[in-house]
């Protein structure tokens, strides 16, 4: 096991699309880290370039106490899981499981012995004579597992591992894998563009944008505090309200409101600074008295909670309230903020 | 309703006369050698042995078809390795001038046929010492069919996921093993079309054994056939008929087994 | 790069390139430049010019652009592509693909596609079988014992010939293009009253157009190059069926006139490439 470290890791290619731009992170050992970013920002391109698949432009990729940003990918020990799974085809399973260590030169008995116990441990033990042809979405995910768990390796790379199940066997699948990776301590770095993937199952998670990193943090860090507007309209499974405002005195201006500064930003604001104020609709109350005052517009249903849209002046404002509270349509309202939740962002970023 | 009838009975009518254009000249093939001393009429035949007698008698018919066969094999074999590696390393690597050289052996496959080229083969088998050399006629074969085989076979390459290889080779797999383990494996429907297709067409190629190979000893069938004549300049029609029975079979075979296994999928292009 | 999955990098994938192009070059590529030089030499098979070769510039390519013998080859073989690729096969594969259907199909296809895969030397002489003028299968049917097809008609003997050998190609891509017309296009082309005529005018041929420019061309170039009317009539009688194929093979390796033959040769390549230049451009057009 070993941790990752990466130093201003750029990959241009050779169409010039800067794919990684200047990248630091550094995930330690045994930790359990999510990628997370719209499509295109560059995620695939980070976790191949870890791979060796990629060669950097520049910068320095250390896992463990080696530099292996020269070496090829078999010499990088790390293991990597593709979205398409990579099973190979005319392989059964037993063969596909063991093939890393045939690559190792280990005698054929000892690699179907060993193909047999990561099997079992993963509950293939039926399935061991079967072609991924054969076999089900979910069970080609646990043999693409248990190819990688075969390899003994530092580190492991999954590329968006769960997007090709459906959604129950997703989340089956994020559990176990999670409870796997728990139980096996190997350093992971895990793809995905599902948010809720990555708030529910990683220790830290990093942001992209356009080869960026625009937070890293825990997933509550993450959520409670994005670190920058794009990370605010990013994460969530409702958009944070983000409305433009002005620094009145110890009061914000915001659509036409005034709301008290939150306490996140108390005494660090100028007098008539322009400032976007954030807060999740999730951090907001519906009432009919608050600093927020407007009018519903559209009410919709998120199962065992509502979603009303208040306009506010020229702004549209998201609360949930629970079921059973909701509002009608037309109705005046008030939006009250959790002081401890709302956030400020200048130029933004948050204050 | 007549005019339903009347198209029913154009159809069968077209149908018929289509039938019998593609049938007539096949009728004797499979009636004369089974006659007695056959004419070049189609007689209900007698089902005597004795042609196929003469056949293995003949000092060379059957040594011609075995010349067949290795010209066929040896030519299918240096085809499906070189284009296979060939079409592989330009399928998955970004080579100087790739583009440009695809583009020329599209045309090349095309435009240099025996007929234009046979003259320049001719004396070039002659200068090198290749003529009445079967492995030079295997060599001279397999260049005229390589450039539509990496052709065909980078197409097949193209369209398989290059996910398999990367991730053995994240494993360690060297590139010859992932070349042995991997590729190979995958693409080999590909690689038995490309064989099938170059046996196919060296067993029936008559232009280039015929100009190169003099040595009736290393002569395949298709140049025998025409040497199957009596003692009188006339063709020995008992030896022609039961010959060009026996050379036909095998690709009639090679034929069925591929439409069997492969559903003989449409490869435009395939034979000329 | 990411397109070089297995890590062959430039070298060894060089490597594995290599021994094909040497192949190429040496046994197709050389013969075809070399067939250039050729022609402008007046080298022959034997005797002194053999020994020592003249630059003879364009010579060859004078006389044989002037000469009746060529001239006349060039004809019969635009009437041989003509009347046996673009009318014979094309039209006979693409009816035969449009009307067969069901048991009947597969029966008809198994017999055309016979034609089609038996070796050449074969069939040239089953078709001197059928058409022998004694007791040939086609004169014993029309009952006229005696006539001679392949000295009478040697042109429509070898053109008749190459429309049953080749059809098959013709058949199974129509078949495979046909399959491609959505049937929801016919059926409101019928909806719409069209006749059987009008749908193939509107809806089928505007669907397989580069289907049919693929076709023609190829099967243009396969029976413009083709060497197997030799076995039937041997470009006789009197030169009444002697293709360039066989105009190449007669002056140069059996008059022994390798200069002039191949400066023939050369201007078959020129044909090819002409005609292979604008099937590739069509074809980016398509795209
Ligand atoms: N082989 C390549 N050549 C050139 N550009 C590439 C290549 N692969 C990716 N890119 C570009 O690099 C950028 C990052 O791509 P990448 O695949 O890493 O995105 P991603 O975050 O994985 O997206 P997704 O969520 O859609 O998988 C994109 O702009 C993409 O177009
Ligand atoms: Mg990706």
């Amino acid at each position: 096991m070993a941790a990752i470290e990466l130093r201003g890791l750029t990959k241009v290619y050779p169409g010039g699309v800067t794919a990684l731009d200047s990248l630091d992170l550094v995930i330690p050992d045994g930790e359990f880290f999510a990628l997370l970013g719209p499509s295109g920002c560059g995620k695939t391109t980070l976790l191949r370039t870890i791979a060796g698949l990629e060669t950097a432009t520049a910068g320095s990729i250390r896992i463990g106490d080696r530099d292996v940003t020269g070496l090829q990918p078999g010499a990088r020990d790390v293991a990597m899981v593709f979205q398409d799974y990579a099973l190979f085809p005319h392989m059964d399973v037993t063969d596909n499981i063991a093939y890393p260590l045939r690559i190792k030169k280990v005698a054929r008995a000892v690699r179907a012995q060993k193909a047999r116990e990561v099997g079992e441990r993963l509950g293939l033990e039926k399935l061991m004579d079967r072609r991924p042809g054969q076999l089900s979405g979910g069970q080609q995910q646990r043999v693409a597992l248990a190819r990688v768990m075969a390899t003994q390796a530092q580190a492991f790379l999954f590329d968006e591992p769960l997007s090709n199940l459906d959604a129950r066997l997703r989340l089956e699948a994020r559990t176990f894998l999670k409870k796997l990776q728990r139980e096996l301590g190997v350093t992971t770095v895990f793809v995905t563009h599902d948010q809720a993937e990555a708030l529910a199952m990683a220790d830290r998670m990093a942001v992209m944008e356009n080869g960026h990193i625009r937070q890293i943090g825990t997933p509550a860090e993450v959520f409670q505090r994005p670190a920058n507007t794009f990370v605010a309209s990013f994460i969530g499974s409702t958009p944070m309200n983000l409305l433009d405002g002005v620094v009145r005195g110890d009061t914000l201006e915001v659509a036409g409101c005034r709301v008290p500064v939150p306490e996140t930003a108390a005494g660090r604001l100028a007098d008539g600074e322009k400032i976007v104020y954030g807060v999740r609709p999730e951090y907001l109350s519906y009432a009919a008295e608050g600093p927020i005052a407007g009018k519903v517009v559209l009410v919709e249903s998120l199962g065992a909670s509502y979603l009303v849209t208040l306009e506010v002046g020229e702004d549209l404002v998201q609360v949930t309230v629970p079921e059973g509270r909701e509002p009608e349509l037309g109705e005046a309202g008030c939006a009250v903020p959790r002081p401890d939740r709302a956030l400020v962002y200048r130029d933004g970023e948050l204050v | 309703m007549t005019g339903f009838v009347v198209r029913r009975i154009g159809f069968y009518t077209f149908v018929a006369v289509v039938l019998a254009f593609f049938a007539l000249p096949l009728l004797w093939l499979v009636t004369a050698p089974f006659t007695d001393t056959p004419t070049y009429e189609v007689k209900v035949p007698d089902f005597t042995p004795a042609n196929f007698q003469a056949i293995v008698e003949h000092p060379y018919a059957l040594g011609s078809l075995v010349n067949s066969i290795i010209l066929a094999v040896g030519t299918a074999a240096l085809v499906v390795l070189f284009a296979s590696l060939a079409a592989y390393a330009l399928s998955r690597v970004r080579l100087p001038g790739r583009d440009a050289l695809l583009y020329a052996l599209l045309l090349l496959s095309s435009i240099i046929t025996g007929t234009a080229a046979m003259v320049p083969l001719f004396q070039l088998a002659v200068t090198v010492g290749l003529i009445d050399s079967q492995l030079g006629l295997i060599l001279i074969l397999t260049g005229g069919l390589l450039p539509a085989a990496i052709f065909m076979l980078k197409d097949f390459m193209d369209s398989t996921p290059k996910s398999y290889e990367e991730s053995a080779r994240v494993f360690g797999a060297s590139p010859l093993q992932i070349v042995g383990h991997i590729v190979v494996p995958l693409v080999r429907p590909g690689l038995a079309t490309i064989a099938v297709w170059a046996l196919a067409n060296v067993w029936g190629n008559f232009l280039m054994p015929y100009l190169l190979l003099s040595d009736v000893e290393k002569q395949p069938a298709a140049v025998i056939m025409y040497t199957l004549y009596t003692e009188g300049g006339q063709p020995n029609l008992r030896l022609l008929s039961t010959f060009g029975l026996l050379y036909s079979i095998p690709v009639v075979l090679m034929y069925l087994f591929v439409s069997k296994k492969y559903g003989f999928r449409f490869h435009g292009g395939i034979k000329r | 790069m990411s397109t070089d999955a297995a890590g062959l990098g430039r070298v060894r994938a060089s490597a594995f390139v290599a021994p094909a192009l040497i192949l190429i070059a040496v046994f197709l590529v050389f013969p075809a430049l070399w067939v250039v030089l050729l022609g402008v030499t007046n080298y022959r098979l034997t005797g002194l010019a053999a020994a020592d070769p003249e630059f003879v510039g364009l010579d060859n390519f004078v006389s044989a652009l002037t000469d009746g013998r060529f001239l006349d080859s060039t004809w019969l073989t635009v009437q041989f592509v003509l009347g046996s690729a673009v009318i014979g096969q094309a039209i006979l594969g693409f009816t035969l693909a449009k009307v067969l259907h069901g048991r009947v199909k597969r029966f008809v296809e198994g017999l055309v596609i016979l034609a089609w895969i038996l070796p050449s030397a074969v069939v040239s002489f089953l078709w001197i079988a059928l058409l022998d003028r004694d007791s040939g299968t086609l004169n014993t049917l029309l009952g006229i014992p005696g006539f001679p097809w392949l000295l009478d008609h040697p042109m429509l003997s070898i053109i008749v010939f190459n429309t049953w050998r080749g059809t098959a190609f013709s058949m199974m891509l129509y078949g495979a293009a046909l399959g491609n017309v959505p049937p929801s296009h016919l059926e409101s082309a019928r909806l719409a009253g069209a006749n059987g005529w009008q749908q193939l005018r509107d809806v089928i041929f505007p669907h397989i157009r580069g289907h049919i420019l693929t076709n023609l061309l190829l099967i243009s170039l396969w029976t413009f190059n083709d060497f197997t009317p030799f076995l039937l009539t041997a470009g006789g009688p009197d030169g009444k069926s002697e293709i360039l194929a066989v105009h190449v093979y007669k002056v140069a390796l059996q008059g022994g006139e390798l200069g002039y033959g191949a400066a023939v040769s050369t201007v078959i390549l020129l044909i090819n490439l002409v005609v292979a230049v604008f099937y590739l451009r069509l074809l980016r057009e398509q795209r």
